[in-house]
């Protein structure tokens, strides 16, 4: 009788559990549905608040008009390049530091630790860093947005952790057949760290793809604006924050441009997440193990 | 002569040494050079490991000039800055700059907006990928599960600026939120032009952004809880909730446990990107921030100083916020994240 009781409970919470992660699903892909709607449909069907999750008045004219303007196409390059360059430098610091710091007795090793993991819960805060790039010549060049975050102490953390799995054996091998440390890590621990340095690879391209308030704070020409930069200009009309007081409705950037701006932004990493989400997991769990 | 030799013999040792993760509990006859590592010199270490240390110069420079000289840079708190002068300032004035913006009414509004703001994300934002992880895990259908998950961890990787951009097309005068409230009979609201609308779109926008990408932690730790424990649980007659009650919470406690110190961390730092992006004029009265106002003050209106001494007291608040509660977590729960 207990079994049967407990059975149905189980059942109606099994159906109920359904019917709420369909809602989060739902919730969640809404706003990305809506906004393809609205990219494809026409400027007076938006206006008149008739675009939902389909698109109405269909048409790619929008689209055409965004990828004929040089000004989007220039800084999306921009952003391609930025995140190339930025995610090589930081790859490469990182990896570098990680290494040295998976050496469990290297004199000194917790000093090292401490000064990464220090700058976790302090930074010097936004106004002396202002102060330090302008003062450094670095404004209006890709420098301010990719050395002050060449190095994430999260990314440096789960490569440390990931490092400190490997077997020794191998390293000791090499060693003793007179590899030196350089060559060890190019030619035996690199190898055999693909997964963590796909990983890697991912966090810091996207974070650089995604970066926006470097180039906001440091960046003054048009030509140098990364593409995130190109849609904030056009949300910032439309929350008013450039000019306030005046009609609303004259500020607004037509709708379908800023939603064409948007999914154009966001496609390449749609494209991506699908095959590459299981390392972004890996690196998480990684970075959860205490180092 | 004698340091050739030295150089010679110990460099294998301290090349296979260090780089052995287990150190310590190898038997010294594996390493013959192991047993000198506790009462190593510098010198020693730095000849046998100088490779290993050079590796360390590059990033070591960036933490030196992209880290720690903005910390240095603070003294402009308390000193005179002029721009386009010294990074480090002119002269000392002291306390003027503190004294100054605890005494600016608007210092202590923004400071109770992000007392305000931050309660509620704590609130609201930590909690949530607990329960969705509970009900996740609960979902027996393993591709049903793998489909809500990725599902779920999507808004994480969007640029905050495209994020920004959803929510006021969502909440726009034509947007979705707005036909139904014209479907219902009402009259369109333009939220994001209204103070009292902004804390809600804020903390719904951090849920749907933060919610799923948080429960990755607590679905990893609920797939190490014993099974053992259900089983003894079931004996002893407990029934689902009290399992849950029983043996999944306290399964998952050291989790959220660090997770909310590194939460309570962040507290004083609330969404500064997002309100950036979000707030205007209009929503001043709720929306900015220690970090907005700190923002403008400094960057657009030029008071470096000023804005540094603010900064500083936010970074310090932070920081002692942290340390805090790792504290009282050690004391209480026996977890802490150092």
């Amino acid at each position: 009788m207990v079994t049967v009781d407990r059975g149905r409970g189980h059942r109606v919470f099994q159906w109920v559990n359904g019917v709420i992660l369909t809602g989060v699903v739902i919730v969640t892909l809404y706003p990305f549905v809506n906004i393809v709607a609205r990219s494809l449909s026409d400027e007076n069907a938006i206006r008149s608040g008739q675009v939902n999750l389909i698109p109405r008045g269909f048409t790619f004219t929008t689209y055409e008009y965004v990828v004929s303007d040089p000004t989007f196409w220039t800084n999306y390059r921009n952003t391609v390049v930025y995140t190339v360059v930025a995610t090589l430098i930081a790859m490469f610091l990182t990896t570098c530091y990680a290494y040295v710091l998976s050496k469990k007795d290297l004199k000194g090793r917790t000093f090292l630790i401490g000064i990464a993991v220090f700058t976790m819960f302090f930074s010097g805060g936004l106004i002396p860093n202002y102060v330090l790039i302008t003062s450094l010549g670095m404004k209006d060049a890709i420098w301010a947005i990719v050395l002050p975050n060449a190095v994430n102490v999260f990314n440096l953390l789960i490569m440390k952790t990931f490092f400190e799995g490997l077997p020794a054996e191998l390293e000791e091998a090499a060693a003793i057949d007179g590899m030196s440390t350089y060559g060890i890590l190019l030619r035996i621990v690199l190898p055999l760290s693909k997964a963590v340095i796909a990983t890697m690879l991912l966090f810091y391209a996207v974070a650089f793809w995604n970066s926006w308030f470097a180039a906001f704070l440091y960046m003054s020409q048009t030509d140098l604006f990364p593409v995130t930069i190109f849609l904030r200009n056009l949300i910032a009309g439309a929350t008013g924050a450039s000019s306030v007081g005046a009609d609303a409705m004259d500020l607004t950037v037509a709708a379908n441009i800023k939603s064409v701006t948007m999914v154009l932004t966001i496609l390449p990493i749609l494209g991506i997440y699908p095959f590459v989400q299981r390392y972004f997991i890996t690196g998480v769990m990684l970075g959860a193990v205490k180092g | 002569m004698r340091d050739q030799l030295d150089d010679a013999v110990a460099a294998p040792g301290a090349v296979s040494t260090s780089s052995d993760p287990r150190g310590a509990h190898r038997p010294s006859s594996v390493r013959p050079s192991g047993k000198r590592y506790p009462s190593r010199t510098w010198r020693q270490a730095l000849r046998r490991d100088w490779r290993l240390y050079s590796l360390a110069i590059l990033p070591l420079l960036f933490f030196a000039v992209f880290r720690y000289l903005p910390m240095i840079g603070n003294v402009i708190a308390f000193r005179k800055f002029e721009p386009g002068g010294s990074v480090l300032g002119e002269e000392w004035v002291g306390l003027r700059y503190v004294r100054l913006f605890l005494s600016d009414p608007t210092f202590w509004h923004v400071f109770t907006n992000t007392l305000i703001l931050g309660t509620l994300t704590l609130l609201f934002c930590f909690p949530m990928p607990i329960m969705l992880a509970l009900l996740i895990n609960e979902v027996r259908h393993q591709r049903l599960k793998r489909f809500v998950q990725s599902v779920s961890y999507l808004p994480h990787f969007l640029s905050m600026v495209v994020v920004a951009g959803l929510i006021v097309e969502l909440v726009s005068v034509d947007g979705p939120v707005n036909q139904i409230l014209r479907g219902a009979g009402g009259d369109p609201i333009a939220f994001i032009q209204q103070p009292e609308w902004f804390r809600t779109i804020y903390v719904s926008s951090e849920m749907w952004q933060t919610v799923g990408w948080g429960t990755i932690l607590y679905l990893a730790a609920l797939t190490t809880i014993d099974d053992q424990l259900y089983e003894a649980a079931r004996i002893d007659g407990a029934g689902r909730w009290r399992q849950t009650w029983h043996v999944t919470l306290p399964g998952i406690r050291p989790t959220a446990v660090t997770l909310l110190i590194l939460n309570i961390g962040a507290f004083m730092a609330v969404g500064f990107e997002k309100i950036l992006l979000l707030y205007n004029p209009l929503t001043y009265p709720t929306a900015d921030v220690i970090s907005t106002y700190l923002y403008r003050m400094g960057v657009v209106s030029n008071n470096f100083s000023y804005a540094a001494a603010i900064g500083l007291l936010e970074a310090l608040i932070g920081l002692t916020l942290v340390l805090s509660a790792n504290l009282i977590s050690r004391r209480a729960v026996g977890t802490s994240l150092w």
